[in-house]
């Protein structure tokens, strides 16, 4: 984008209310659950109930009344037995071996749901029973492999010169916990065809998905997201499974078929962020100076590759943390283990490196009795400093604005000071972190995937068409605001189109911290290119000097003088030319190169920063800890909807803080124990402090209004940060998260 | 069978033991309140029961019977939105939506009860309705918004430019 429209009068940078509010508020926004389809079944999954083994048979009870059931096996499947998204390893019904204790063999369908359940009771899988492998660390079977390195040569006389710190840090899955459920509707249709409705990020992943598992061509499957209640990267990929399940029955029956997981089947069977075991190693100059790091990254992809590679990705790639360093050798690798296959989670890979980094960066500190604070701020990334990848950081760079903004905003000189103090059985402490978050997909991807999104003319203004999804983070508002300012039309002028595969342009998945930059991005190019169109329309029609046509509010004039609403000119193009669509595709910006094989380049366009403080209080009697305040600084480059854009980031912390303190998986050869929200606690109202948020705006030239990617960033950074304020409370690195009261314990009593 | 929702008398068949939260979304159509668990641990389904602030999952329809019941469709009740709405509007209080009507009804109820507006309280009032998208901030602040009786005005911006 050549100019940064940022004074302009408009829309963009102020917060109108999101456009769903009000059917939000008052209970009128349908969700799939709240759709009802003429003769609808309820469909419900036959699972394995062993963690791995050779399925021998599938028994259906004899003695039980299966006339108004319709049963489906991997035998009703006119298509490729697969889950279709990067490799071909995952089967949609399991038909010969089971890999986790979740996987779906057969699936049952029927009006009556009391009925639906008795049956799920008369169904038996014999399974021949091969020995798991729960411990990704014993797993031979490695789905992708990644190393990165930097001057590594010199590795070894860095770390025979310089004070070597070193230290291992883990952390377990974590659950997404959208409040709504996984939820699909699958119609059939008289084409052969299928129509899904549902709870989804990620229409066209579905609507691929089906085309091979049904072997349908591309105009028989059409794919509508419905309203949708939360998603986190839960809805990414596994709504493909239950739209595939769900169209499989529908299909056989003839009917629509309607899936709607219980809470403990969404919790148990469904995608979770990947655990991870990290060494770090770490040469560093006594002024603090970071010098060289070696670290080793293990994640457990569960059972299927499903979007492992990706997330090992991002992981590795921001596993330096937001710093400069000379030398540098990182691997990660992803193995399989006998669980169900992990997934998206808002972080995608960085939350478990940032926490490692940012850890390690404590332990650092300590070593050399440094605060924690200059040392970020000694060697934070700068313009022009250059990532572990070779890539060279050209804009839009804030990590020392982000620490200096929230280290005052928190007070953390003063507050640092008074609590090293703390006498007595409880201890209070601050302390901060630093995070980085790549926007958009990583390296080609975007290239590769070539996005197309656009504006269409109404009679009233224009329409937005994309499959971007809103999930509550506020597309919609978004992209109508950006619309709205590209055309000089006020917001109300802009609707967006129901996210249709089959009438849409694809805009891509609803991930990686993309909307705003990259599909927000492409639909401003269309919109500037239909307001060009749309002046030289006006200029011929009122013999007025073209380009000297603007509209602004709604109304068109030049020089000053106003020449017509835009409804009227509008209406009169529809009538006189026909319909008007811009679709735009995405520009890569030019300069931005990756080498996906070899892992050298620019892996992200951009980057977004934030620094997070976190004040706890620990009771060195119950080892519990409470959170007193969180501040945090975030650069987004543009904020397009301050509220909205405060909003994701407060979500994230949130989120954050409750896998640093609260969440928390218990397994049991292979089996979820905890799938409950009694037993698997997330924050409520009451755990969660108040919040200061700063928005810092360094606009990213490249970006729609100066935006860079956000959604995900705020998930990164406060983990780490409980980390740093419980060392200062207790004197102790608890390295393992969550910082449950018994892991307190263990670290304050080891040596 | 029979309750009064939202102000008004509605007669329905249904076995005593059915669910009030089944009642309201499938025998009446009330599809407003939202299942999110179906064991009363996220506050999804809440709606007020003669003042009370019940998860109606859990509830067996024979248990409330002559009650009054009010839901999220019965807080503006077609009219315009209430302060309590416009104030989640104004301030990021809905994201996804999902816990909304709940965390609605919820306020409402709070609001209702003329308790002052602190953050403990608010908090203290929705601790049984859990939002997995706003980290609660905004919701409180809408609430407290409300409770102050204060024009919404249009919301800070950015804390720093360059």
């Amino acid at each position: 984008m050549k100019h940064l429209p940022l004074e302009q009068p408009g829309v963009v940078g102020r917060s109108p209310p999101r456009k769903d509010g009000a059917d939000k508020v008052t209970g009128r926004a349908r969700y799939l659950d709240d759709l009802t389809f003429p003769g609808q079944l309820w469909g419900r999954t036959v699972r394995s109930q062993v963690p791995h083994g050779k399925i021998r048979g599938i028994v259906w009870d004899p003695a039980f009344d299966w006339t108004d059931i319709v049963r489906v096996t991997a035998k009703d499947i006119p298509g490729d037995n697969v889950v279709h998204l990067i490799e071909d390893d995952q089967p949609m019904l399991a038909a010969d071996v089971v890999r986790h204790r979740e996987e779906a063999i057969a699936l049952i369908a029927g009006a009556d749901r009391e009925k639906l359940e008795e049956a799920l009771l008369h169904v038996r899988v014999e399974i021949e029973e091969l020995p798991p492998v729960l411990d990704p660390l014993l797993s031979t079977h490695v789905f992708k492999a990644y190393r990165i390195e930097q001057a590594p040569r010199g590795l070894a006389a860095a770390f025979g010169a310089h004070r070597v710190v070193e230290g291992t840090y883990r952390v377990g899955h974590q659950e997404q916990m959208y409040i709504e459920p996984q939820a699909i509707a699958a119609l059939p249709r008289p084409d052969g065809g299928v129509t899904i409705y549902g709870s989804m990020q990620c229409p066209f992943y579905i609507h691929r998905a089906l085309q091979r598992l049904l072997r349908l061509d591309d105009a028989q499957v059409a794919v509508i997201q419905v309203v949708t209640g939360g998603g986190f990267g839960g809805k990414e990929d596994y709504p493909s499974v239950l739209a595939g399940h769900a169209a499989l029955l529908a299909r056989k029956a003839g009917r629509p078929v309607k899936m709607i997981y219980r809470r403990e089947e969404d919790v148990a069977a469904t995608t979770k962020r990947h655990p991870a075991v990290m060494k770090y190693r770490t040469a560093v100059a006594e002024d603090g100076t970071l010098i060289a790091l070696e670290a080793d990254i293990v994640m457990d992809g569960g059972a299927y590759v499903t979007l492992s590679p990706v997330v090992a990705s991002r992981g590795v790639l921001h596993a330096a943390g937001a710093y400069r360093w000379q030398h540098a050798r990182i691997d990660c690798r992803v193995v399989q283990t006998h669980t169900p296959p992990n997934g998206a989670f808002r972080g995608f890979g960085v939350p478990q490196t940032l926490f490692a980094v940012e850890s390690h960066l404590e332990a650092i500190a300590a070593a050399l009795r440094m605060d924690p604070l200059a040392l970020r701020r000694k060697n934070a990334l700068r313009l022009g400093d250059v990532l572990p990848t070779g890539q060279k950081l050209t804009s839009s760079v804030s990590a020392r604005e982000v620490l200096d903004l929230v280290a005052a905003r928190s007070g953390y000189a003063q507050k640092r000071a008074t609590y090293s103090r703390d006498q007595g059985p409880r201890r209070r402490g601050i302390g901060l972190s630093l995070a980085f978050h790549g926007a958009g997909f990583t390296g080609s991807g975007e290239a590769r995937l070539k996005p197309r999104a656009g504006v269409e003319l109404t009679r009233r203004g224009v329409r937005v068409l994309s499959v971007s999804t809103d999930i509550g983070q506020g597309t919609i508002t978004v992209f109508s605001q950006m619309a709205a300012d590209a055309l000089g039309l006020p917001i109300d002028a802009v609707d967006v189109a129901e996210n249709d595969t089959s009438k849409m342009p694809d805009s891509g998945p609803t991930v990686a911290s993309r909307t705003t930059m990259v599909v927000g991005g492409t639909i401003t190019r269309a919109a500037q290119t239909m307001a060009r169109i749309l002046q030289g329309y006006v200029a011929e029609i009122f013999s007025a000097p073209a380009g000297e046509v603007s509209c602004q509010r709604g109304v068109f004039s030049a020089r000053g003088r106003p020449l017509a609403p835009f409804e009227a000119v509008a209406s009169r193009y529809l009538d006189e030319r026909g319909p008007l669509v811009v679709i735009e595709q995405y520009r890569h910006p030019p300069g931005i190169v990756f080498d996906d094989v070899a892992y050298r380049g620019d892996a992200y366009p951009c980057y977004g920063w934030a620094a997070t403080a976190v004040e706890v209080e620990v009771d060195l009697d119950t080892y519990e800890v409470s959170l007193l305040e969180v501040a945090t600084a975030t650069d987004v480059g543009r904020a397009i909807h301050p509220v909205l854009a405060e909003g994701q980031i407060e979500g994230g912390t949130v989120q954050a803080l409750g896998y640093a303190l609260l969440e928390e998986h218990f397994w049991s050869q292979g089996r979820l124990l905890n799938t409950r929200l009694q037993n698997y606690l997330i924050p409520t109202a009451l755990d969660v402090p108040r919040m200061q948020t700063a928005l810092l705006e360094n606009p990213y030239p490249q970006g729609p209004y100066g935006a860079k990617g956000l959604g995900e960033l705020p998930m990164d950074g406060p983990a780490p940060a409980v980390v740093a304020a419980v060392l200062q409370a207790t004197g102790k690195l608890v390295p393992d998260l969550p910082l449950s009261p018994d892991r307190i314990m263990r670290a304050l009593e080891s040596p | 069978m029979k309750l009064f929702v939202n102000g008004a008398e509605r007669s329905f068949e249904a076995p005593p033991l059915r669910r009030l939260l089944d009642v309201l979304r499938e025998d009446l159509g009330l599809t407003g309140t939202k299942e999110g668990c179906g064991e009363g641990e996220c506050g999804a389904c809440a709606v007020s029961i003669d003042g009370e602030l019940v998860n109606s999952c859990l509830v067996p329809v024979c248990q409330v019977e002559g009650s009054s019941v009010l839901t999220v469709e019965g807080v503006a009740a077609g009219g315009p939105l209430t302060t309590l709405q416009q104030c989640f509007l104004e301030r990021g209080g809905a994201q996804c939506g999902i816990c909304t009507p709940g965390m609605i009804v919820a306020a409402h109820r709070f609001l209702a009860s003329g308790k002052p507006a602190t953050s403990e309280n608010v908090r203290e009032a929705i601790a049984g309705n859990l939002c997995r998208c706003t980290g609660y901030a905004k919701i409180v602040e809408a609430i407290q918004l409300a409770a102050n009786g204060v024009a919404p005005v249009e919301p800070r911006g950015a804390g720093a430019r360059r």
